[in-house]
């Protein structure tokens, strides 16, 4: 499994799919329709290189994208396929420039998916990073902006055609005008930020986490016997409990499903309670008011039998479920990470502590 | 015809049930036959069986209730299906993922007979994605004329909106003629493109296999003079009159749980219980909510094909009257190998030679039933048999479970003796008579309902107004099924918020059922 994987293809676009499941903290969207259009383009346009930054010249740009909008919208108006081809047209107009690979915006849920698609159509390879490492549920909340690339020009597109170029003056208008403008577009946009260099990348991005995703979906798919161990040893995760669900509080403010989940402990952990506060993603893991994970630190729940993410909106009650969490990229823990995406941005107020340290690490 | 007595059947994967209820829902006949594998020759064994049974007079049979197994095997067995042209209206949009990709190739291959994807569609907010294009369409079916047996159309958002899939039904209608068979997908699933859409194609596949089922039991139904009008059980654990029932096969899918648990809420009276049905090898354990089965909150896969309808949410273990008890090391392990319906012959209670959980049950006191003294030397592994099967048991309960505390379980079906009386996690185990024929009866007390689920996008009126735009379209599909318009009442309603979206939109599943109307023949 240490052997470098050169290409996305049919023999580890399932796995991806997992490692993206894995890897949205219980958001991003579900991963299945972005499998099977992965899937597809594959096999109608062949494989798509997976490439380091140190594959690519130092001055040459990279493309970050994904969609936006309601996951709901994209089971149900699934996407053309030629988006990202309209976007790097448009974006190497507006730069002046060929645009060498595309970059999954966001690893987590459906969009660590997307830019394959976008990517075996045109014919680019995906570099083996992105702007999150994660998901999150808006548009700033990526490793360029902590970074402090410019989120300009960006460009976004439907499946008809329309185009809209945004010169936002910060990182919160341009969510707001994104949001809308995918309002209007039927729920759902596609779109680019935050373009920059390879050299800018290397700092400015999470870096081998498609590789990561793989390697996440693979040891869930090849365990022999019980996969959230083989996952929470494949990434040194910690296991925060293993139990059931036995509460889920759900309700929708401002466009974002906002609750909590308890899980009772079984077995080991019989006798233990755990809560995660939920905004779109699972934001904080509590025991009593102690907390044992916390934004940003990824913290995902999983089919205890299966080892397969259950995103936010599938909790229900009864589910035999394993919680892990495990750290960000290091970037989310700088200050100005922690300002666009620490507790405190989530209205939470206590201090970011990293879950290796929660955890004797 | 008004209503008199009323036949239940239900087609098991060992047994094929059959019950005759009074208008009072008295039970008068029951009979239990094995299921054959052609299936229709089971249900007219079950029908002879009852018909014989001292009392009972067949021209007074008014109605007959039939839940089956026969889409479930065509799909199962890739037999009976018909060719069907695949539509879809979405346009520019949806190309990314084509219509079937990702069937099982010989499932699709004996299935499609072409597939096309034209301009149009719905947006989530009602407006449309593209106008619909009728000269494609027209194109692409006469490209499948003389090919395709049925068709199956499906539009971006149609339970938003089903305007474009009409619009194709007029057209579909003009190029291949009024007799086809066309399948919308509105009709058939709910939000999720393809999962809908494998839904429609098939269900337009099993439009051949719900004629003959339909034929060669009315055919039964004559040879004893019998002319009841006949409605098909569907997964929700309601009815659908013949005539939609032919139109939409693929609802009969998962019925049998269904009819199981709704059985056990009339032979108890319940509303909100757990539901534990015990076969030969298997028990399935449910949820009664508000006198209807809990449905998954996922789409099932039927035949390798991921759809989006929904069926009774059970958890499944293998644990029947007739699952082994074997010693291994240790440890005493229960099935999941079972001796089925040979347990007349092999169980040690009846003279065999095959240690098995009827044994366990007898052996522990729960049942008396055959040679007891044919227990010596084997009472201690039986005696932790049936200690492994409560824990399994208890374990099933607590999956199911909607919330903490403890809720009455109700306890049905041949292999049933082995629940114990008391169990973790339940205040009372509930055991009715003719607990063995529960689902017949469920099939034949079962009422008609109709079902909405739709994106409502809020508009002045707000939440409300959406809600009860919801329930009264529920309210009508169910009196247009045959419910009684006096009696029709919402029995499900559930808002699901998008996410991700500052648009204020809802999801709203609204389900509502009545049981059939009295009055006469005016049912469909």
């Amino acid at each position: 499994m240490s052997e470098r994987v050169r290409q996305i293809d049919a023999t580890n676009i399932d796995a991806l799919a997992l490692g993206c499941a894995v890897l949205g903290a219980g958001g991003g969207g579900d991963t299945s329709v972005g499998r099977l259009m992965a899937l597809q383009a594959v096999e109608d346009y062949g494989p798509v290189p997976l490439v380091d930054l140190d594959d690519l010249p130092d001055d040459a740009l990279i493309m970050p994208c994904g969609g936006i909008g309601a996951p709901t919208v994209s089971i149900e108006k699934i996407e053309n396929g030629a988006e990202g081809a309209r976007l790097r047209e448009h974006v190497e107009r507006l730069w002046g420039r060929p645009v060498v690979a595309f970059l999954s915006a966001e690893i987590g849920g459906s969009n660590g998916l997307i830019p394959i698609v976008w990517a075996a159509r045109v014919g680019l390879p995906v570099v083996d990073a992105d702007g999150m490492g994660r998901a999150f549920p808006e548009v700033p909340q990526v490793t360029m902006h902590v970074a402090g690339i410019s989120p300009n020009p960006a460009v976004m597109t439907d499946e008809r055609g329309n185009v809209v170029i945004f010169d936002a003056v910060s990182g919160h208008w341009m969510e707001r005008m994104e949001r809308a403008a995918a309002v209007e577009f039927g729920g759902m946009a596609s779109s680019s930020e935050y373009q920059l260099t390879v050299l800018q990348a290397r700092t400015a991005t999470v870096l081998n986490s498609v590789t990561l995703a793989i390697r996440i979906g693979e040891a869930i798919l090849r365990a022999e016997g019980d996969p959230v161990r083989a996952l929470v040893e494949a990434i040194d995760a910690v296991a925060l409990i293993e139990g059931k669900v036995v509460d889920v509080e759900r309700r929708t403010t401002a466009g974002f499903v906002r609750g909590s989940a308890t899980i009772a402990g079984l077995g080991d952990d019989g006798g233990r309670e755990v809560r995660l506060e939920i905004q779109n993603e699972n934001l904080v893991a509590l025991e009593a008011d102690a907390v044992l994970a916390i934004v940003p630190d990824i913290i995902t729940v999983l089919d205890t039998e299966s080892g397969r993410a259950i995103s936010t909106e599938r909790l229900r009650y009864g589910q035999r479920v394993t919680v892990i969490a495990f750290p960000c990229d290091p970037i989310w823990r700088s200050e100005r990470g922690l300002e666009m995406a620490g507790p405190r941005a989530f209205g939470y107020d206590v201090d970011y502590t990293p879950v290796e340290v929660l955890h004797g690490g | 015809m008004a209503v008199d007595l009323r036949l239940g059947i239900d087609v098991g994967g060992t047994n094929t049930d059959a019950v005759v209820l009074d208008r009072d829902d008295r039970l008068l006949a029951k009979a239990k036959v094995p299921t054959t594998p052609d299936v229709t020759s089971g249900i007219a064994a079950a029908i002879e069986a009852v018909v014989a049974a001292p009392g009972i007079h067949g021209s007074r049979i008014s109605h007959l209730m039939l839940g089956t197994t026969h889409a479930t095997n065509a799909i199962l067995q890739r037999t009976g299906l018909r060719r069907v042209a695949v539509l879809r209206i979405g346009g520019p949009a949806t190309y990314a993922v084509r219509p079937l990709f990702g069937w099982p190739e010989d499932l699709r291959a004996a299935v499609s007979a072409g597939e096309r994807i034209v301009e149009g569609g719905i947006e989530f907010d009602g407006r449309e994605l593209s106008p619909f294009d009728a000269e494609e369409t027209g194109r692409f079916l006469d490209s499948v004329a003389g090919r395709a047996e049925g068709v199956a159309v499906v539009s971006v958002f149609a339970p938003v909106s089903a305007e474009h899939e009409l619009a194709a039904e007029a057209v579909v209608r003009k190029h291949l003629g009024e007799g086809i068979d066309v399948t919308l997908s509105y009709r058939v699933g709910s939000v999720g493109l393809l999962e809908r859409e494998n839904a429609a194609v098939l269900n337009a596949a099993l439009v051949g296999v719900a004629r003959d089922v339909a034929t060669a039991v009315g055919a039964a139904l004559r040879t004893h003079g019998l002319t009841p009008t006949t409605f098909f059980a569907q997964n929700d654990g309601t009815l659908m009159g013949l005539d939609y029932a032919l139109a939409h096969p693929i609802l009969t899918i998962g019925s049998g749980p269904a009819n199981s648990i709704r059985g056990a809420a009339y032979l108890t009276g319940a509303r909100d219980a757990l539901v534990v049905d015990v076969g030969g090898t298997s028990a399935d354990i449910g949820v009664l909510s508000h006198g209807f089965p809990r449905e998954s909150a996922a789409g099932v896969e039927v035949g390798g094909v991921k759809t989006n309808f929904r069926m009774p949410d059970l958890v499944t273990i293998a644990l029947g009257g007739g699952s082994l008890v074997v010693e291994a090391g240790s440890e005493v392990r229960v099935g999941p190998e079972s001796v089925g319906y040979r347990l007349l012959e092999e169980a040690l209670v009846f003279g065999g030679s095959t240690a098995t959980m009827t044994d366990a049950a007898v052996a522990g006191g729960r049942a008396s039933l055959g040679d007891a003294a044919a227990f010596t030397g084997r009472t201690d592994v039986l005696a932790r048999g049936l200690q492994r099967a409560d824990t399994m048991l208890a374990d099933a309960v607590d999956r199911v479970k909607v919330s903490r505390g403890a809720v009455p379980l109700i306890a049905v079906g041949g292999g049933s003796i082995l629940v114990p009386d008391q169990l973790a996690g339940v205040s009372e185990v509930i055991r009715p008579d003719h607990h063995d024929v529960a689902n017949a009866i469920g099939a034949a007390i079962a009422s008609v309902s109709g079902e909405v689920d739709r994106i409502f996008h809020l508009g002045p009126g707000g939440r409300t107004a959406a809600i009860e735009e919801a329930s009264a379209d529920a309210v009508n599909q169910a009196v247009t099924a045959g419910a009684d318009p006096a009696a029709v009442e919402i029995v499900e309603l559930e808002e699901i918020p998008l996410a991700y979206l500052t648009s204020p939109a809802v999801r709203i599943r609204a389900k509502a059922a009545g049981p059939l109307q009295a009055a006469d023949g005016s049912v469909p």
